[in-house]
């Protein structure tokens, strides 16, 4: 299982961190908050810690805490353009519920 | 569900907790609107794909208005309804503008801002700017899926304060929150700078739709420190445009054209220039409602001399921007163009030349500032990466200063200090036994407290009485980095102190706000011989006063033949004191005081002889 790049994503990442000029990777969490229990981190990974779990997907690294990756686990990151906004999507199987606006979801 | 961004390590945000922050050019042509998305600067397109929109407010006698392209097409149908460069009325009274008998709108002047008759009611400039501005709100918000934060707008960085004014309030009115307005060439070295992170020192040439602005930059460590600026607040691309306008007149041999017509002729015109921009020469053929024909050819050649004067009318600004930083042309490491008259290759040339360097354009002229503004609204709105402080020098736009005698401006803070700041400069009272002072904070470039605009008035009290001359009062000006000035004086003896808050840009009422100062560039020669007359009959009246008391005191040591000779200067030089003749009024002066030189050394002496009387030698003080 564990936590993967759509190409599309890949992609984008690739070229945010390019362009941003540093970063070992992205890192994925989630924490608890919102209005439906949990949230989504997504962020840019200047360095690991010691109890990160690491994945590779299309030769990026994907970092994930050890809290997080029960929520996670297998979980693609997609990138999509919807009308004029464009962003990246979780799809993340082990969602039963989410709030009307998707920020936040319980498992 | 929603779509998310990256966000730097850190600052996830929670949940409907967005900082949805861009950055909008508000420009006199075209305007943008930009935002950071997963740590980059990028422009909104609209749902075509359109990065620009034009600033062309249309308001239709039936129908919703329409604002951008559709209002643009509709410019020759529709000229008295469908308002362009807007931005140019900002703040401005109908003298303020250039070529107002070639536009096709129904003017009405009001106090302070003109105001424009349209199908749809009377609207003034910062309507206008706040149609424009909510349909970039409402662009951006359709893109980021979110209500926004606030926003950053620039502005040229010569806008005075009722000009800014104006645009904030346009932004208010379009429901947007101003987290800053931001110099339009620090936001391109923004841009820039960040992108490119080179240090040293620029120019930011920026010759947009109808504002020219030259400003030098000094950006080391991250730190923009804006030098001096300088410019022309009438002088765009849209004067190319009525310069070919004006030759296709000629060329074709119109008679006055109406409206629709001219309107028709003015987009040919700017057609017309851009296509040369990429193109050796370029067709011009129009059908005018008359059922003449026009078919002309613009080469690039003719289109390069008939606008050689515009190019040359940028370089004076930019010599005097140089001037003021004590730069040389050759201290320059790089010249930024911005605004999408610099794409025209005869306007490139002339920077190259003068610079003697190539112009730096590896980003788009147009996007560059509106990139820069969403940067800056990005750090603003909060998310702010680890490491990123830079910060931000701004500079005071115009020179502030304080009414001295005579209606005179006495300069305390040049206009390009660096804020904050703080200066002290020294003042003395005008008249014998003078126990107060009313002080007039002025702002503005001219010499003359009535052309410019005053921010604040307060008194100073409890100044013991002094032969005029004798105290000594110490007015301190002080900007914050908020660009709030207080101002304080101080009579030294005593200690009294009096002082006063001012916020330039909020400090005034409406009125005052819009009663603009007018451009200090053109009445250079004006001003000065204005201030030299006025200097004249300050002094001439200090002269009469001293002399009126003199007489009051110390008749007696004048002889009948003494006394009429000064009554007589004395009565020549207050008949030409209110006049404007400043050489009768020297004349005058000089007759009187040298008229007045013997008695003025009796007098001397008469004090000597009191001082000593009845003294032992040893007990004077030499």
């Amino acid at each position: 299982m564990g936590v993967t790049l759509s190409e599309a994503a890949a992609k984008h990442v690739a070229g945010f961190i390019a362009k941003r000029g540093k970063g070992i990777g992205i890192r994925l969490g989630v924490k608890t908050s919102g209005c439906s229990g949990m949230a989504y981190k997504l962020e840019f990974a200047d360095s690991s810690e010691p109890d990160d779990i690491v994945f590779d997907s299309h030769g990026l690294k994907v970092l994930v805490d050890p809290k997080s990756l029960p929520y996670l686990d297998g979980t693609e990151l997609d990138f999509t353009r919807e009308g004029l906004n464009e962003g990246f999507k979780f799809i993340n199987p082990n969602v039963k519920d989410e709030c009307g606006c998707g920020e936040s979801f319980h498992v | 569900m929603a779509l998310l961004q990256l966000s730097e390590p850190g600052q996830s945000t929670a949940p409907h907790q967005h900082r949805l922050a861009v950055g909008i050019d508000l420009g006199t042509t075209n305007s943008l609107v930009a935002t950071v998305r997963s740590g980059m600067a990028v422009v909104i397109n609209d749902e075509l794909g359109r990065s620009l929109l034009p600033s062309v407010v249309r308001y239709p006698a039936s129908g919703p208005l329409e604002v951008g392209f559709s209002a643009q097409s509709h410019q020759s149908l529709d000229p008295k309804n469908t308002l362009v460069s807007v931005k140019r009325f900002m703040g401005r009274g109908l003298k303020d503008i250039a070529h107002i008998e070639s536009m096709p709108y129904d003017f009405i002047e009001a106090e302070g801002m003109i105001k424009l008759k349209t199908a749809q009611g009377v609207k003034n400039p910062v309507e206008v700017s706040a149609d424009i501005l909510r349909a970039l709100r409402e662009r951006a918000e359709l893109a980021l899926g979110g209500a926004l934060t606030g926003a950053v707008i620039t502005v040229p960085a010569y806008f005075d304060d009722a000009q800014r004014q104006a645009t904030k309030d346009a932004a208010r009115l379009a429901g947007l929150s101003v987290l800053r307005l931001l110099n339009e060439p620090t936001a391109a070295a923004i841009a820039y700078g960040l992108d490119n992170a080179a240090e040293g020192i620029y120019a930011v040439y920026d010759l947009g739709g109808g504002t020219f602005d030259i400003s030098i930059l000094k950006l080391s460590k991250g730190v923009f420190q804006v030098l001096s600026t300088g410019g022309d607040s009438a002088l765009g691309g849209d004067d190319f445009d009525h310069r070919v306008f004006c030759w296709i007149g000629e060329q074709a041999e119109l008679s006055p054209v109406s409206l629709g017509d001219a309107r028709l002729l003015q987009m040919r015109a700017r057609e017309a220039k851009e296509y040369l921009t990429q193109h050796g020469e370029a067709p011009i053929t129009a059908k005018l409602s008359t059922g003449e024909f026009v078919d002309l050819k613009l080469t690039s050649e003719i289109f390069t001399e008939i606008t050689r004067t515009l190019v040359q009318k940028t370089l004076g600004p930019t010599r005097k921007a140089l001037r003021d930083a004590g730069l040389a042309p050759e201290d320059i490491k790089g010249v930024v163009m911005v605004g999408g008259a610099t794409r025209m290759p005869q306007v490139q040339h002339a920077v190259e030349a003068f610079f003697g360097k190539e112009p730096l354009n590896n980003l788009d002229p147009d996007k560059v500032v509106a990139l820069g503004a969403a940067i800056q609204a990005n750090l603003l709105a909060g998310n702010r990466a680890s490491g990123d402080d830079w910060l931000l020098l701004d500079v005071i736009p115009l020179s502030l200063g304080i009414e001295t005698m005579g209606g005179l401006v006495e300069k305390i803070i040049p206009r390009n200090s660096t804020i904050p700041v703080a200066r002290a400069q020294e003042f003395t009272t005008f008249k014998d036994g003078q126990t107060a002072l009313a002080l007039q904070v002025v702002q503005g470039e001219r010499e003359l407290v009535s052309d410019c605009r005053s921010l604040a008035r307060f008194e100073l009290r409890g100044i013991p009485p002094m032969v005029a001359g004798a105290a000594r009062i110490r007015v301190t000006f002080q900007v914050d980095a908020d660009g709030l000035l207080s101002v304080t004086a101080r009579e030294q003896t005593t200690g009294h102190e009096s002082r006063v808050e001012v916020k330039p840009s909020y400090g005034l009422n409406d009125d005052e706000v819009t009663s603009m100062l007018k451009d200090g560039y053109t009445h250079a020669s004006d001003d000065a011989f204005r201030r030299a007359l006025r200097e004249a009959q300050v002094e001439a009246q200090r002269l009469v006063e001293a002399v009126q008391s003199a007489l009051k005191e110390d008749v007696h040591l004048l002889s009948t033949l003494e006394r009429v000779h000064i009554d007589s200067c004395l009565t020549k030089l207050q008949s030409v004191l209110l006049g404007d003749d400043r050489r009768a009024i020297d004349g005058a002066l000089d007759a009187l005081s040298k008229g007045t030189a013997e008695f003025a050394a009796r007098r001397m002496n008469q004090g000597v002889r009191r001082a000593l009387a009845g003294r032992k030698v040893d007990e004077v003080n030499l």
